[in-house]
């Protein structure tokens, strides 16, 4: 336990950035921002802040010596912008300061002095106006037009779905420092220490090598350090690089909440057709999705969205349309789930009405498409090891969904002003970066003289708890004592050109590099092992709990011995090693392939109870039955899933982004951005593991876990408006998110406010 | 003008100079590097800054969890500053190790501001039960877990430990026995009388600007930059805190804690909920700061305490040098954040007619987040009966115009009459001509009109369920 972040945690005694003692002489930097959400620059007046006493420099894009570029998939965006604002929030000068004070304070003495231009912050009204982040995408199968005529029902509809902040705890920053020959460090709070190096080498026209960036732990992150910690790290870099001194520079918490980008708000047309058995026959889907002034991950982003639209339902026919808009706000962002779960609302959302239509509870709708073994998503690939109706059949049968049903509808028959609601939420997530080459990861690891183990990936702890699993990988390779296992900080100097920790695959792809890298080891030692003991046959040669092995009987051998000894003999006790994900591509003049490795499922059941006086709820309990493989370590998985499913809940009931029609942010700060709180949370989480499973692409079976259960949380939705129509079975009502107490209210009560 | 203090900061004495207004946050981790202590929202909003404070009186230490990013150093001279470090033991103590064992801690940045307000608990409550504990931890927003790991965590630390009848001597020994505390705790009150008697007076200076901070919960967040920059004068809470009876009066000091409020017997008597409306206004480090007179001067059109004081027909002393002077609390407010109150005056005492025993009240309040948000709409009604009739009646709404509000003219209205279906329909629709209410972040105007109506309803509802039929309003 000693080597656990979770001991440090505890004990207040982990680092994070803004705890790491800075070196002699460091300086702090504060960022001017965009106070207009569009304008065309004319100057940025610096006078009044120069005087400022404490203030050493202030630095525009004219003293960028590279390219002033950070753009990431698309190359559109400026570190510091140059004649154009397109957001309130986009940084325009770095003040650099004696003290965080100081530069601070002389932030609001610069002003920018620019012609404002019109503001756009609705997608659809982007898309009008033609302001589009990259062409329209379309994914389909079959013939949507041709098979509407075979439908009974056809239902349409308009889908709107909020955004979402982060709010990892820990705000975005980076110390950097410069070394010797203009070569620079830094400890950057990022998901994706390679972006941070390849941009710092970009903007300051410097071979990467130049470049070190060290990444211990951050405090939470979630998809918004995977590529938008990147500016604040080149800023630092590129102080550091003019003045010759180190540089830290961290956001307020202000500061980052509105000059960071969300999960992207998006909205949808679709039109969906069933035959009368309630299968469905034809799906058809438009996404607008506010992708913010620049690109960022946004296309990526919208690709998942599309993978994700038919989400645990075969559906013959579909065609999705994904449009990437761009809007005056800050570039939206990565987070959990990576537009996977906004397209999974909205076909939700979809089955939720025409269940409606049928007068069908809307499981059964659900029921009769999931997903089995071998059918075809539309996207080209082939379900395998299908586990969601296993889910799905041991949820129902586990929380006795039918006497849970009668108890429900006996609460409600007997109760006026309260209603309970059920749902049911099945989910089916693709497990890798849907850029086929980003699959790729590396690992190093030294055994020192004294049997303890070191190792690098690129790995990033954020919370996910994905040391702890590369250590037991490792531990239980080398069948050693998990004390003896430690990770090293991600360091760009000893894993090169690392994918940012991102698309649940943290733990699949290090996990597997180091199981290779630690493999190679092993074998070195068993042959060792067996030349010490003279044995000709290594295969009979094993370690089992820190022993040597002889055909399956421990020896007098123990593991610090034969450390030891291989070292005295010359052996190697370092390796390297090397993983990408067998069997992947996407052919994207098609849109077909086989973009994932596999398949994660799950089925929740949602209850929820409302307050129709008062327009208030709760979710009682959240059920699950969720297939994570073998495991590789239950404490963590379980922790996955419930802080998951909050965070998923959160997303849809009451956190809300609020802007302006200029763009100005609202819910700038944490007493006007709710998150859950504790007594938010849910009355409580069951979750069962689905067993006999496993996964032959995972380390020892294990499957991914950080994103799907995010989309549980989408049951919740549907439990209150479940539990608003048994209040109002003639509810006329939007499909809008979040659904927050002032939604309930208003759409429970539309005829009295009609007489209001 | 900086000031020397002396306190004790975990088990070490501390001496330092430091300028009036620095937050004990940036004391403890800027000039101590104790950096366990979580910067996150600088609003207390969040309980990763949070840390216990102890006053010792003779031969005990009163302690209490504060959020210190709003807590001026200062405040914190002669007494006894607990941070995570300071409750580290060798190895683990009994809290750190159930939340290992449960999964309490994912990215980390959250978990030090959970154990030091569960350790605050364990120190200042006698009877332990789930729920309070619960309630100790609700200031604190962890964005990883979900909670549920830190609920079971803590369940079995609550179940595991019996502290009732124990002397606060004994109490600390027993905690130090169980391992949730360290052992030097045992002599900090010894420690703290050694400490040099600590207080500041500042005059105000001739032009009258100055902040007068009561419990700085608001203050800081409103104008932390200003405050660096004035001379600070607080309302020293032992003076100005009591809740007593005089006469026939209930009366309140200014500088009265929510939560001395939300324990108050007396006040108890005429509001048995009133636990748990304070529970919805605020979580327990912010209660434990914030004031009544705070609350009341800060003028947010929305503040609950004002709103429940309203209803309450409170009335207001104020003092200055040259005088002193009572007016009602609904005269106070002038306009949206205006008020009848000179910048030599304070608010030093809240007063109210003790109500008769057929009073009954009730308090609503909805906001986003159920708990320790911001209402939407916020409203308290009370009432007397007298044979079927309203004797008297007093509701009054929050963020529905621009100063906290007592429905006048609803109130006229609803006197001498009958509950009924007909005259809370009337009192509705004069109701909603009061009021001016105005879209924002809170809600939308039409919203928060629809939200005060149903608030109205329930208090009606909550109160005389049989004398209203609810298919005339739903
Ligand atoms: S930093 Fe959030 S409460 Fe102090
Ligand atoms: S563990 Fe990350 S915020 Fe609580």
């Amino acid at each position: 336990m000693k080597n656990s972040d979770n001991i440090r945690h505890v004990r207040g005694e982990s680092l994070f950035l803004d705890d790491f003692p800075v070196p002699e002489g460091t300086l702090y930097a504060a960022v001017y921002a965009s106070p207009i959400a569009h304008g065309r620059m004319k100057r940025i007046d610096i006078t009044r802040a120069m005087q400022v006493s404490g203030v050493r420099a202030i630095l525009t894009a004219k003293d960028i010596p590279g390219q002033n570029q950070i753009g990431s998939i698309i190359s559109d965006e400026t570190l510091l912008a140059e004649d154009q604002v397109q957001y309130i929030g986009e940084p325009l000068a770095v003040v650099v300061a004696d003290d965080q004070e100081t530069a601070r304070r002389a932030c609001r003495l610069i002003e920018l002095k620019a012609d404002a231009l019109p503001v756009v912050t609705d997608p659809r009204e982007a898309y009008r106006q033609g302001h589009l982040l990259a062409p329209p995408v379309v994914f389909s199968m079959g013939d949507t037009e041709s098979a509407w005529a075979n439908c009974n029902l056809i239902v349409e509809d308009r889908v709107d779905i909020g955004g979402q902040e982060h709010l990892y705890l820990e705000t975005q920053g980076a110390l950097a420092w410069p070394t010797e020959g203009d070569g620079l460090k830094i400890i950057s709070s990022t998901q994706g220490p390679t972006a941070v190096q390849r941009n710092i080498a970009r903007v300051l026209n410097l071979p990467m090598h130049r470049v070190e960036v060290d990444v211990l732990r951050l405090g939470g992150a979630f998809g918004g350090k995977e590529d938008q910690a990147t500016s604040w790290a080149v800023m630092a870099a590129l102080a550091a690089h003019h003045l010759k001194q180190p540089v830290k520079l961290i956001l307020s918490r202000k500061e980052d909440l509105y000059m960071t980008g969300k999960r992207h708000p998006y909205s949808a047309d679709y039109k969906i057709g069933l035959n009368a058995g309630g299968k469905i026959l034809a799906y058809q889907v438009t996404f607008y999705q506010n992708g913010g002034a620049y690109a960022d991950l946004s296309t990526a982003i919208l690709e998942r969205t599309l993978f994700h639209a038919t989400n645990s339902y075969y559906i013959p026919n579909v065609r999705a349309t994904g449009i990437s808009c761009r809007t005056n706000l800050p570039p939206n962002t990565a987070f959990r789930g990576f537009g996977g779960p906004q397209g999974m609302f909205v076909i939700e959302a979809a089955i939720h009405k025409a269940a409606r239509a049928l007068g069908w509870p809307a499981y059964r709708l659900q029921q009769k498409n999931l997903l089995e073994e071998g059918d075809l998503l539309y996207y080209g690939q082939k379900t395998e090891a299908c586990h969601l109706k296993r889910c799905w059949d041991e949820a129902i049968d586990r929380y006795e969904l039918s006497r849970r049903e009668e108890e429900v509808h006996k609460f409600n028959s007997t109760h006026r002003l309260l209603k309970k609601g059920l749902a049911m939420m099945p989910i089916t997530f693709g497990i890798s970066f849907t850029n086929s080459l980003l699959n790729q990861a590396s690992a190093l690891i030294h055994v020192y003289t004294d049997g303890s183990i070191g190792i690098s990936t690129a790995a990033i702890e954020m919370g996910q708890g994905v040391n702890q699993k590369i250590r037991t990988v490792v531990a239980r390779l080398f069948s050693v004592d998990i004390d003896r296992v430690k990770m090293e900080t991600t360091n760009t100097t000893r894993i090169a050109n690392t994918s940012a920790t991102a698309a649940s695959t943290g733990a699949d792809l290090n996990g597997n590099a180091a199981l290779i890298a630690g493999q190679t080891i092993l074998n070195r030692l068993r042959l060792h092992a067996a030349a010490l003991l003279g044995i000709k046959d290594t295969k009979k040669i094993d370690i089992r709990d820190e022993r040597v092995c002889i055909d399956g009987q421990p020896g007098d051998l123990y593991w610090p011995e034969l450390i030891q000894s291989a070292y005295v003999n010359r052996i190697s006790l370092s390796a390297q090693a090397y993983y990408a994900t067998p069997g992947i591509y996407f052919n994207r003049r098609e849109n077909k392939g086989k973009p994932f490795a596999y398949h994660v499922y799950g089925t929740a059941i949602i209850e929820a109870t409302l307050d129709c006086l008062r327009g208030t709820y709760a979710i009682d309990s959240v059920q699950i039955v969720h297939d994570f493989g073998q495991s590789l370590d239950p404490l963590v998985d379980r922790g996955q899933v419930e802080g998951a499913v909050v965070q998923g809940i959160g997303w849809l009931t009451l956190e809300e982004l609020v802007q302006d029609s200029q763009g100005r942010l609202l819910s700038n700060t944490f007493s006007t951005y709710k998150v859950p709180d504790i007594y938010s949370a849910p009355g409580e989480i069951r979750l069962t593991f689905l067993s006999g499973v496993d996964n032959p692409l995972g380390p020892f079976n294990s499957k991914a876990i950080g994103e799907p259960p995010l989309m549980y949380g989408i049951g919740a939705y549907f439990a209150i408006l479940n539990a608003m129509r048994e209040f109002s079975p003639e509810l006329n009502f939007n499909y809008r998110a979040p659904l927050t107490p002032e939604r309930v209210l208003l759409s429970l009560y539309q005829t009295k406010l009609m007489e209001t | 003008m900086d000031r020397a203090i002396t306190l004790i900061v975990n088990n070490r004495q501390v001496s330092e100079i430091v300028p009036p207004a620095m937050t004990l946050l940036d004391f403890l981790r800027r000039r101590l590097h104790l950096m366990g202590t979580k910067e996150v929202c600088r609003e207390g909003d969040c309980g990763a800054c949070s840390v216990l404070i102890g006053e010792g009186e003779k031969d005990r230490v009163t302690y209490r969890s504060v959020t210190s990013c709003i807590f001026p150093v200062i405040k914190a001279a002669g007494k006894h500053v607990v941070t995570i470090e300071g409750l580290n033991r060798r190895g683990l103590n009994f809290l750190q190790r159930e939340f290992l064992a449960e999964g309490a801690t994912q990215c980390g940045f959250c978990t030090p501001g959970f154990l030091v307000s569960l350790s605050g608990y364990l120190l200042t409550h006698e009877d332990y039960s789930h729920q309070e504990a619960i309630n100790a931890l609700a200031g604190n927003i962890c964005r990883c877990t979900g909670y549920l790991s830190i609920e079971r965590a803590t369940r079995k630390i609550v179940d595991q430990l019996q502290a009732a009848n124990l002397s606060s001597r004994q109490k600390l020994e027993y905690l130090v026995d169980q391992q949730v505390l360290p052992p030097y705790f045992t002599n900090i009150a010894r420690r703290l009388s050694d400490l040099p008697n600590q207080t500041y007076d500042e005059s105000v200076p001739s032009d009258g600007k100055a902040y007068l901070m009561a419990g700085g919960s608001d203050l800081y967040v409103q104008k932390e930059e200003e405050i660096s920059k004035s001379p600070l004068l607080f309302l020293d809470s032992r003076v100005f805190s009591y809740i007593e009876r005089d006469g026939r009066e209930i009366v309140i000091g200014g500088g009265t804690t929510f939560e001395a409020i939300r324990h108050s017997t007396l006040l108890q008597k005429y509001i048995p909920r009133l636990p748990d409306y304070l529970n919805l206004v605020a979580s327990l480090p912010v209660r434990n700061s914030a004031t009544v007179a705070g609350n009341i001067v800060n003028a947010s059109p929305i503040a609950d305490l004002t709103i429940l004081f309203l209803a309450l027909e409170a009335r207001l002393i104020l003092k200055s040098a040259q005088r002193e002077r009572s007016l009602p609390l609904h005269k106070f407010y002038l306009g949206y954040k205006k008020l009848d109150k000179s910048s030599e005056e304070v608010l030093t005492e809240i007063r109210f007619t003790e109500p008769p025993d057929s009073f009954r009240f009730n308090f609503e309040k909805v906001s986003k987040r159920m708990h320790l948000d911001i209402a939407s709409v916020n409203s308290a009604f009370s009432v007397t009966l007298a044979e079927d009739k309203i004797a008297e009646v007093r509701i009054s709404a929050g963020g529905v115009a621009p100063v906290p509000l007592l429905l006048s003219e609803t109130n006229t209205y609803l006197k001498d009459r009958e509950i009924s279906t007909s005259t809370v329909e009337e009192a509705l629709k004069i109701a909603n001509q009061e009021i001016s209410p105005i879209t924002d972040i809170r809600g939308s105007a039409q919203y928060k009109r629809l939200l005060l109506r149903q608030l109205i309803l329930a208090h009606f509802v909550t109160l005389f369920p049989d004398k209203i039929d609810l298919a005339a309003f739903v």
